[in-house]
């Protein structure tokens, strides 16, 4: 006990001392889309003292360009540079065929605080789309970014952008032999990674609660498995699930009351099982011998896919919470697990092995059939973005683990490639509450 | 010789070396203990089983003895299989006989994998081969509080690589003395 007791003590030492992230995450895109739409971010001008921290105008242009959708265009063919409404000539981007110009300018507010005015023109159409105000916090430029990128998107899309969302997820490295476990948390397009968790075992299968201020996760710290919930503010953490065996797979309901998690007792005989985390009571959903594993709610809270080898291999199966009658919902390929529900509940991304390459699939549940969207050799994780428009999964290259994301609609696939580590399970945050 | 045959030797000289050089703390043969837990400092397990140990020269692997036997503690497994191979029987029985006859003895059994797949599924069968050996040990006469399980699935691969060599050599239970 006195073990366990220093072990925490020193885990929470080492929580503290984490550095601050120098692992940046950077996007290329691997499979472009010849529909995406033209648009040109100008610089936006600065007019408070000093020097902007952040390039907000290259924090748009990049957000855009994720989506996949759009087209930004090079900064260095632009001929002119407006800032203000009144000088923009719509004429000369006609000429430049683009479809939409964004110009802005930061301006000075209270201090540590500025205010961004930016513009959205229909070049096309002659018309100016919109206008805004969005004052932010001087250290938060990137954040302003983000926001204004969403606006923009969500305006030209009809659809909520995501680049103010985050992602988790796990690197190890090996310095000198030994290896370390970091859970990470960066913006949805990798920027600002910041490791929460630190560790000499494996870390494993991030999740985040529906208000997103809180990552359940696996951790083999004293050796064993363990399912702790962390605050991701304070950096507080409670363990949720320490029984005899295996402790894993947490995934939470949508009302956040509840966790589904795997438990494998003393037999070893993975069940799927329900948390309620506020009375700690704990009600066993599958009775199998066979792997019971990786549960993933169905957006109503009424039911839960997870992955069962009860037929020989891996497949998906949908169970009510009433545990009864547990349906197969994949019947393509040998070998389909780790299955998440798309926000709208009507498709299931998986793990699907495809003659021999593990590759991420997109199962439509109303409809039936499958679409493989990667093309790797080892793919896994998949993980939606809450408006459904994008899958992130992790792929292997040069014989380490990268992320990457494709378009739902599988038009659009881009690497966001981490600078150091192997990097493996990327979850999507929801929308911030 | 078969790379396989070939691992388990060296794995198991790697090993009987570690623990013959008592005086030299083996950073290998921790790692293959599993005790490089940053967080819980305990004695290397291990040393009691094996005693002060000597160097073993010659006809190591060939000729087996109960010391050779008991030295093998890593068993490997085919692809998506869990079913103990014949040529593991006479050194799981050698672990057999060894925690029937001390029963303050107790080992973990390690599970793992090979990196293809889902994780958490692989942490499933990673705990299926723990079993395997787990219920061959209590079936020759070891008390089940003798023994834990804990399955790493692929997250604790010995070897590193995504070839067939590396992944026969990532299919693996690992016997551990706790004490």
């Amino acid at each position: 006990m006195t073990h366990r007791i220093a072990a925490c003590f020193i885990f929470l030492c080492l929580l503290l001392a984490v550095p601050a992230a120098q692992a940046q995450l950077r996007i290329e895109i691997t499979q472009g889309v010849s529909e995406a739409v033209p648009v040109a971010i100008v610089p936006f001008a600065f007019e408070a003292e000093g020097t902007p921290a952040v390039d907000v105008a290259a924090v748009i242009d990049g957000n855009l360009a994720f989506s996949g959708r759009f087209a930004p265009m090079d900064r260095r063919d632009m001929v002119a540079r407006p800032t203000r409404p009144e000088e923009v000539r719509l004429e000369d981007w006609r000429l430049l065929k683009t479809d939409i110009v964004v110009i802005g300018r930061i301006k000075p507010a209270a201090p540590g605080r500025y205010e961004i005015e930016f513009h959205v023109f229909d070049v096309f159409r002659g018309q100016p789309l919109m206008g805004y105000n969005l004052p932010v916090s001087a250290d938060n430029l990137r954040g302003a970014g983000h926001r204004i990128a969403d606006m923009i998107f969500e305006r030209l899309t009809g659809v909520p952008g995501i680049f103010s969302t985050r992602i988790a997820y796990v690197t190890v490295d090996r310095p000198g032999g030994t290896a370390r476990y970091r859970l990470w948390l960066a913006d949805a397009d990798g920027a600002r990674p910041n490791a929460i968790a630190e560790s000499a075992q494996p870390i494993m299968s991030p999740a985040w609660s529906p208000d997103s201020r809180r990552i359940a996760y696996v951790s083999f710290e004293t050796g064993v498995s363990r399912i702790f919930v962390q605050d991701i503010a304070t950096g507080r953490r409670e363990v949720v699930s320490s029984q005899p065996g295996i402790n894993g797979a947490p995934a939470w309901s949508p009302d956040g009351s509840r966790l589904a998690l795997v438990l494998g007792g003393r037999e070893g005989n993975l069940d799927i099982h329900v948390l309620t985390l506020a009375s700690k009571e704990l009600r066993r959903l599958t009775r199998h011998p066979a792997i019971d594993t990786e549960p993933s709610w169905a957006p109503d809270g009424k039911s839960i896919y997870f992955t069962s080898d009860r037929a020989g291999g891996p497949q998906i199966y949908r169970v009510g919470l009433d545990g009864e009658n547990p349906r197969r919902v994949t019947f393509e390929g040998n070998y389909n697990a780790r299955p998440r529900v798309s926000p709208d509940g009507e498709q299931l991304a998986v793990v699907h092995n495809d003659r021999g390459n593990f590759r991420i699939a997109l199962i439509d549940l109303r409809r039936g059939g499958m679409r493989i969207l990667s093309d790797g050799r080892q793919d896994e994780s998949p993980s939606f973005a809450p408006n459904g428009s994008m899958i992130i999964y992790a792929t292997r290259e040069g014989g380490r683990g990268v992320l990457s994301a494709v378009s739902t609609d599988g038009r659009v696939r881009q690497r966001i490639a981490g600078t150091e580590g192997d990097v493996r399970e990327p979850v999507w945050s929801p929308y911030a509450r | 010789m078969s790379m396989h045959k070939l691992a388990i030797l060296l794995v198991s000289a790697a090993l009987i070396a570690g623990c013959a050089k008592k005086t030299k703390p083996d950073d290998e043969a921790a790692r293959v203990a599993g005790r490089d837990d940053g967080f819980v400092t305990q004695p290397s397990p291990g040393d009691d089983l094996f005693g002060d140990g000597r160097a073993v020269e010659g006809e190591f692997g060939v000729i087996d003895t109960p010391e050779s036997l008991l030295g093998r503690t890593i068993i490997y497994f085919d692809f998506d299989s869990a079913a103990i191979r014949s040529e593991y029987a006479q050194s799981i029985a050698a672990h057999a006989a060894h925690l029937a006859d001390n029963s303050r003895l107790v080992v973990r059994l390690e599970g793992h994998t090979d990196e293809r797949g889902s994780r958490e599924y692989n942490i499933g069968l990673g705990e299926r081969r723990a079993q395997a050996v787990r219920r061959a040990l209590m079936l020759q006469g070891v008390g089940g509080d003798q023994i834990s399980t804990v399955s790493y699935g692929e997250e604790r691969p010995a070897v590193s690589g995504s070839d067939e060599e590396a992944w026969a050599m990532n299919r693996r239970v690992e016997i551990v003395y706790l004490r």
